[in-house]
């Protein structure tokens, strides 16, 4: 939680509070991605604990000064533990107008607002819909407003190294960066290394950037302006002792996804078309070609998991990615990788629909989708991330599913998690168990058939065959198969016997997986909190805080959609009541109701925006005193 | 050292698997299957290492009476299926066999892009000018007055020449042949399969049930010798009854006209010779209006340009080379700004 900052007028005092949020907002051309990026570096180099939700447009270059055109990028960080990027903002870097009125109401009373005065002329207030400059009326009051023309004071400091009017102005966010850095006590070698590192072509680019950094930081520590900037110094948060860095959910997931491929001993397709926001995976996987990684750009969503299918028949795991609109386009492969039981790992980046909807937003409104989305009986396995450092594991996970069910498996995460980087304890792949894949490569006995079809009796998964071996030519395809044989089957007992085998099999991973723990809290008590996904964050500090107010509930957080955990169904009845927080309409509490005919209770929000903590601590008490 | 051990020559039998072939009696589908049984063992293709892709259609259920490796996928896919195939074993020899409807209709964007980025596929494309297997609409290389269930007045819209688009699409490889011509079929399947690259290979194959006959005018035994135009690379383009029919290029309208060799001077020395290599003569050669002029057939254009299995193949040599012998997982997943907590 974001713990509020005393009012100090002391230029010289440094604060220690536990928590900051800082929220950076300026025009989509403004770099504030690339500012909070690099400021989010700078906070896990410092050892804090944090969590971050860049917020940006649709439109790359959306029209400056515009409301829509407005890019932020906020930052939760503090000395303990952070699973959200803040309810409130504490401090509010605007650098203009619009940045400005579009971020206001999430800062908190008495928060600190930092406005580059220069982008405050009329062409931009009234862009922004301002009538007078909230600069200088009144209006902000209730505020701590700094405001100065950071623009000037950029242009001044990189004067020395002939750069256009343009290109200079262009080095305000790192003027910003540097402020922000002093502000937060941090260190600037990291900065000052990786623009050099990112400008080594353009050394003069790299010196002006530094000295804006430089002058930015030296404003901090000189400025005489009418009231002080405050200094704060979050200490380092207690972390288990070992090796960390920053990821982001997409760079998480494609770690994980490889290392899902080594732990089974294949070699990794990667089918994929771009698609916000899962093309970072894209992105990040086209770069692993020693861990035999091929990605394949496809001509579309189709051919994407076509492609991936084609490659899992031929012997590497397949995997397909895409957000909610290009999962519908591929509905029908699945149900071929379902007929034909090939490995496959689908990921969903969800983000708000329905239709093209809010392609920059996040939203978990594709459960059903996943679950239920095809034609047929066509059952697969469902799981989900929760977090950007837990998509390595989900990411394993699916692999595993995947090759050792013989099943497509969709995996889903969303644009919050994607984007959103949190510091990860870096785990060592000897730490998981491997899975090895052992391929079907003898011929059968003279005179006897081959069965393609032939199952495992235990997990019903049916035998791999890789196209090349010698004695094992067969044919498999989308219409029915006869059991054993995998020949065409019409047969209307086959039809219903193969329907239920595909869905026993597909159901029994539950005794493949483990029991539904219990994430925060007791195993039984007044209200259980069920949730999946990246309502991680907010669900779990809303128990945190509902039961340090001695109210006994406990957050319950899924990550097997389906099957459901075996064990789950016992555990919700402990409860006298349940609570599920979705950022859609309520789907898993559907999915939950018709599972275990429970009275599960839908908190439901699709704004685009996650979860506040105080937002789902209000629907606990308010469900417990109903 | 190993004996040599003399390979066993395999039969037409041995590519023919155990299933019942469902097509209706007298489609030109078994023609071309017989074929295909006849000619790989000709070619020396081993049935573990080849594998036929389709779609969906009636041509489409071809790869399951093929005793190979086979994958009936779905509607218009088979190209993407293959090239994941073929990314993930380059070594397999890889038949996609497909319909008019499947290539040309629902699958369009598919075909265009194994042909553009010159996947090593062989394409088998059954043109029977009819949706069969849906029981008779008209497709996407239907004749203009087309009358079908879902035309019962006649269609109104222009077809696609398959040849044409495979040529727009960016192919290297494109021929033409028929059902029935068990000389001239095994021949286009040779070039096809010796071709690194997409070789794409309209076959007309008459549905007898829907759309009977609709070659019949140039593929009737009595009218094939003044209809077909059967190429071969380096030859003058003669064809008729008495061999004097050739294919001119008048120079000032840059067309292809038909003329008769002995009649106003025309000798064979002025025949048009067939020049596989070029582009803008296969154009002409496949959007010859027929009749008035002959159907070409055979290989039409064949001009081999690297593959993609191949670059991608040499990329990923040329990165690793680049790379320790042996890539560290845990070291990637070290990679950037780390810090040490005690």
């Amino acid at each position: 939680m974001a713990t509020a900052l005393k009012d100090i007028t002391d230029r010289d005092t440094v604060e220690h509070p536990d928590s900051i949020v800082v929220r950076f907002a300026g025009d989509s051309g403004d770099g504030m991605q690339l500012t909070g990026g690099q400021f989010t570096l700078s906070t896990a180099l410092t050892g804090n604990d944090l969590a971050t939700f860049p917020d940006f447009p649709a439109e790359i270059r959306a029209p400056t000064g515009t409301l829509f055109g407005v890019s932020s990028f906020q930052i939760n960080f503090g000395s303990g533990d952070i699973e959200t990027s803040g309810d409130e903002i504490d401090v509010l870097v605007a650098m203009n107008p619009a940045a400005l009125k579009v971020n206001l109401g999430a800062l908190r009373k008495g928060g600190m607002i930092i406005a580059d005065s220069g982008e405050f002329n009329a062409r931009n207030l009234a862009k922004a819909g301002y009538a007078a400059n909230p600069l200088e009326d009144s209006s902000l009051a209730s505020y701590q407003l700094l405001s100065f023309n950071i623009t000037q004071l950029t242009v001044d400091a990189v004067k020395p190294f002939g750069l256009g009017n343009k290109e200079a102005i262009r080095c305000k966010n790192m003027w910003t960066l540097g402020l922000a850095l002093w502000m937060f006590d941090r260190d600037r070698t990291p900065l000052v290394d990786w623009l050099k590192a990112k400008f080594t072509k353009n050394p003069v680019l790299a010196d002006a950037n530094i000295a804006a950094l430089d002058a930015g930081h030296a404003f901090g520590e000189t400025a005489e302006i009418g009231h002080s900037l405050h200094r704060f110094h979050v200490d380092p948060v207690k972390s288990a002792p070992g090796l960390y860095r920053t990821v982001t959910g997409a760079e998480s997931l494609a770690l994980g996804l490889v290392a899902g491929a080594q732990l089974a001993n294949l070699p990794m397709f990667f089918g994929s078309y771009p698609i916000t926001p899962a093309s970072p995976l894209l992105h990040s996987l086209a770069k692993y070609r020693e861990f035999n990684v091929t990605t394949f750009q496809a001509e579309d969503e189709i051919a994407a998991i076509c492609s991936a299918i084609g490659a899992s028949y031929g012997g590497h795991l397949g995997v397909t990615s895409s957000s909610g609109p290009g999962i519908a386009l591929k509905g029908e492969a699945l149900g071929l990788a379902i007929m034909t039981e090939l490995p496959l790992v689908v990921v969903n980046s969800q983000r708000g629909g329905p239709s093209t909807g809010l392609p920059t937003k996040t939203e978990q409104s594709d459960l059903y989708q996943a679950v239920y989305g095809r034609n047929g009986d066509a059952p697969m396995p469902v799981i989900a991330s929760r977090s950007a450092s837990d998509c390595f594991e989900v990411a394993i996970e699916a692999c595993r599913l995947a090759v050792q069910f013989m099943t497509p498996v969709m995996l889903l995460t969303d644009g919050y998690i994607a984007n959103a980087a949190e510091p990860w304890k870096v785990p060592s792949i000897k730490d998981y168990a491997p899975f090895p894949v052992s391929f079907r490569e003898t011929p059968p006995a003279e005179g006897e058939k081959l069965n393609p079809y032939a199952r495992d009796p235990e997990t019903l998964k049916r035998i791999w065959i890789k196209p090349g071996t010698s004695g094992l030519m067969h044919r498999i395809g989308g219409i029915e198969k006869g059991y054993d044989t995998g020949d065409i089957s019409y047969e209307s007992a086959n039809h219903q016997k193969m329907t239920d085998t595909r869905a026993n099999k597909v159901l029994g991973i539950a005794n493949h997986i483990p029991d539904q723990d219990v994430t925060l809290g007791e195993e039984t008590g007044d209200l259980a909190v069920v949730g999946w996904g990246s309502t991680y964050g907010p669900i779990i500090q809303a128990v945190r805080r509902a039961r340090a107010r001695g109210l006994k509930v406990s957050h319950i957080h899924l990550r097997y959609i389906w099957p459901f955990p075996k064990n789950l169904g016992e555990l919700l009845k402990g409860y006298k009541k349940i609570l599920v927080p979705e950022m859609n309409t309520g789907q898993l509490k559907t999915v939950l109701r018709d599972q275990y005919l429970v009275d599960a209770r839908p908190l439901n929000k699709v704004t685009g925006q996650p979860f506040k903590i105080s937002e789902i601590e209000a629907a606990i008490d308010a469900l417990l005193n109903a | 050292m190993n004996d040599v051990t003399e390979l066993k020559k395999l039969t037409p039998a041995d590519f023919a698997s155990d299933q019942e072939v469902r097509w209706c009696p007298g489609c030109g589908d078994y023609a071309i299957l017989k074929c295909m049984q006849r000619t790989l063992p000709e070619l020396g293709a081993d049935p573990a290492n080849t594998v036929f892709v389709s779609g969906i259609g009636c041509s489409s259920r071809f790869p399951y009476y093929m005793a190979t490796y086979g994958f009936h996928t779905i509607h218009g896919r088979a190209p993407a299926f293959a090239t994941g195939l073929k990314l993930a074993n380059p070594a397999l020899d890889v038949w996609v066999i497909t319909g008019d409807g499947d290539a040309l209709s629902i699958g369009g964007n598919h075909t265009m892009h194994a042909i553009r980025r010159n996947v090593d596929l062989n394409i088998l494309l059954f043109n029977n000018e009819i949706y069969g297997l849906t029981k008779g609409q008209y497709s996407p290389t239907s004749r203009v007055g087309t009358r079908s269930p879902s035309t019962p007045f006649g269609s109104v819209d222009r077809p696609v020449k398959p040849g044409s688009f495979a040529l727009g699409s960016g192919g290297r490889f494109v021929a033409r042949t028929i059902d029935t011509a068990q000389a001239h079929m095994p021949v286009v399947f040779r070039r096809a399969y010796e071709h690194k690259g997409a070789s794409f290979v309209e076959i007309y194959q008459n549905c007898i049930v829907y759309n009977d006959a609709v070659y019949e005018p140039f593929t009737a035994k009595a009218n094939a010798a003044d209809a077909q135009l059967l190429l071969e690379h380096g030859k003058p383009m003669i064809w008729g009854k008495e061999k004097n029919k050739g294919l001119i290029l008048n120079r000032d309208t840059q067309r292809l006209e038909v003329v008769t060799i002995g009649e106003n001077g025309i000798t064979e020395g002025d025949i048009l010779v067939h020049d596989e290599t070029n582009k803008s003569v296969a154009y002409m050669l496949i959007e010859m209006p027929f009749p008035g002029f002959p159907v070409a057939l055979g290989v039409i254009y064949c001009d081999p340009a690297p593959t993609y299995d191949d670059a991608v193949e040499a990329q990923t040599v040329a990165v690793l080379a680049k790379k320790p012998a042996k890539p560290d997982f845990d070291a990637l997943l070290r990679q950037g700004q780390t810090w040490t907590v005690a």
